[in-house]
């Protein structure tokens, strides 16, 4: 069974938890183009590497983020939106979840 | 005949006929370079030299032909799609297979089962009544049909499945087939080689050179190629090739799980799809059940299986069932599914001169291998699209005119 860390329970199944996609900043709907509009709306960042992503844990309804190797499917850290651990670019997933545990 | 078959016993050494040259250096140049020796690539090699008399073409594979999706997945060929565009695409392809083993002089075991989509619910009765309706205007063979036809056509079927979902009806598709899907590349490999067209194993491509917007050629691990068209057929390795090149899509990458049960004496006829039940199934003619689920929740980019998807898989299949609850799982695999948003494929140019992508396959895209093939073929060779692959061009996004087709997609592949 695969585990996941959430930033409020802890490391709990992943069957707890939802797929929310890539974090990806919207561009201003009233400034953008069709274009840039488009492309954010259809295209992804979808060549392997460690990306931003939201999850959800059901359960107890928490969103937040993770920080994921997609060639390998590592967890790197994992955090509440606006609340990423200074460290979060280190690739020691253990010291980070006694952090957010 | 008996004298040769004698000398042959006694000659000591039984070389098997290759099915195709055993290329190992590449030429400096050729008229088109096809990235991805699976169905697609190799179908596209084929009729480039059968239809448009391209022969100097090289098709780079960096594993073995085949080893990719064309050789992982569980063989449904089927048309019974969603919107009229869909339809008559995959109609063609279909009959393209009819023919094929005939036309590649290779037994592709392409056997007629007839493909049944159970519903479980009103609201998938109405999705199969739309379809039906769609597919009969476009003339293909589909109709709704009611507990009493799936009955008969599978006794063996609990059809209220343990009372967790009981079946309401069925889309039954007559021309619904399998295939043994490594045949299907291993014949398109032979036909093209005859004609000219070299097949590279173990060569990967690592970039591609573009000037100016045209491309100009590929380093492969074999060197560099020049080459004034590339056509991209990678399947779940699109993003990585697209990358090279700058181009963005939609496209995102989902491991697709598949396994087989031991075999067992031949019951089974028909293909059976529940699309709540989240399942699929049809037994080889090895007699083994190859079963099937929908896409792995989340991007990873690996054809790594895991023990959730047996587990999950097989409760759905004894609810159907109950009597192989003592049957044994002997083999399970991954792919990686290439999935657009509307579950339609991504085909013809883009906005680089000489760089053709065959994408966006995801789990539907077997079936379409003679098909999409045919068609790339012509758009390399006229750099045109083909007016049959219109709908799937990669500026549809852009525009907005996504094409509508994941009612018809997105378990039942
Ligand atoms: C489990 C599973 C079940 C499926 N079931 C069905 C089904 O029932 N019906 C159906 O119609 N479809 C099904 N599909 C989908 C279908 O298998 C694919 O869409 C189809 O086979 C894609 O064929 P392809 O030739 O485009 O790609 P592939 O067969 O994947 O070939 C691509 C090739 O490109 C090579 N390659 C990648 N990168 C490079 C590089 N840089 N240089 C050189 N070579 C490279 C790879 O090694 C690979 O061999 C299923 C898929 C899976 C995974």
């Amino acid at each position: 069974m695969k585990l996941l860390n959430c930033p409020m329970n802890g490391v709990r199944p992943l069957s707890e938890f939802l797929f929310g996609g890539e974090f990806r900043e919207m561009p201003n709907p009233d400034t953008s183009g069709d274009l840039e509009w488009a492309s954010y709306v259809h295209y992804r960042n979808n060549a392997p590497c460690i990306k931003k992503e939201w999850w959800y844990h059901s359960p107890s309804g928490t969103w937040f983020i993770a920080e994921r190797n997609t060639l390998s499917d590592e967890v790197l850290a994992t955090y509440l939106y606006g609340k990423a651990p200074v460290a979060a670019k280190t690739t020691k997933p253990r010291a980070k979840k006694e952090q957010s545990a | 005949m008996a004298y040769q078959l004698l000398k042959f016993a006694l000659g000591g050494e039984y070389k098997e006929p290759r099915f195709f040259r055993d290329c190992q250096t590449p030429k400096k140049s050729y008229d088109a370079v096809i990235i991805g020796g699976g169905g697609h690539g190799l179908a596209a090699a084929y009729y480039l030299a059968k239809d448009h008399g391209m022969t100097n073409v090289a098709v780079l594979e960096k594993g073995y032909i085949g080893g990719g999706n064309t050789g992982r997945n569980t063989t449904i060929v089927r048309s019974n799609y969603l919107t009229p565009d869909g339809v008559n695409f995959y109609d063609a392809s279909v009959k393209l297979f009819e023919g094929l083993s005939t036309e590649l002089d290779i037994n592709l075991f392409y056997t007629n089962r007839g493909h049944f989509t159970l519903a479980h619910t009103e609201s998938a009765m109405r999705t199969m009544r739309w379809r039906a309706e769609v597919n009969k205007h476009v003339g293909v063979n589909s109709r709704v049909v009611g507990t009493d036809e799936i009955a008969k056509a599978c006794p063996q079927m609990d059809l209220s499945c343990s009372g967790k979902a009981p079946i309401q009806g069925a889309l039954y598709h007559q021309p619904g087939s399998i295939a043994r899907h490594d045949a299907v590349a291993w014949g398109y490999a032979r036909g093209a080689d005859s004609m000219g067209v070299e097949i590279f194993q173990n060569t990967e491509v690592q970039s591609i050179d573009v000037k100016d917007g045209q491309v100009q050629g590929v380093h492969t691990s074999r060197g560099y190629i020049s080459t004034g068209k590339v056509l991209s057929a990678v399947a779940g390795f699109t993003p990585r090739i697209t990358e090279m090149v700058g181009l963005k899509t939609p496209i995102v990458i989902h491991p697709l799980q598949a396994c087989v049960t031991e075999p067992m004496k031949p019951w089974l006829d028909t293909i059976l799809v529940s699309g709540s039940l989240h399942v699929y199934v049809s037994q080889s003619s090895r007699g083994e059940l190859v079963m099937g689920s929908s896409l792995d929740p989340y991007e990873v980019h690996s054809t790594r299986s895991t023990f959730d998807f047996v587990e999950g898989l097989t409760s759905h299949i004894v609810d159907m069932f109950p009597f192989l609850s003592n049957v044994k799982v002997v083999r399970q695999w991954g792919g990686m599914a290439d999935i657009t948003p509307d579950f339609a494929p991504i085909m013809g140019k883009t906005p680089i001169k000489g760089f053709y992508l065959d994408a966006g396959w995801g789990t539907w895209g077997f079936k379409a291998t003679p098909i999409s093939g045919k068609t790339m073929a012509y758009t390399m060779a006229n750099d045109k699209a083909h007016d049959l692959i219109h709908s799937f061009r990669m500026s549809r996004f852009e525009e907005y005119e996504l094409t509508g087709e994941k009612g018809a997609a997105s378990v039942g592949h």
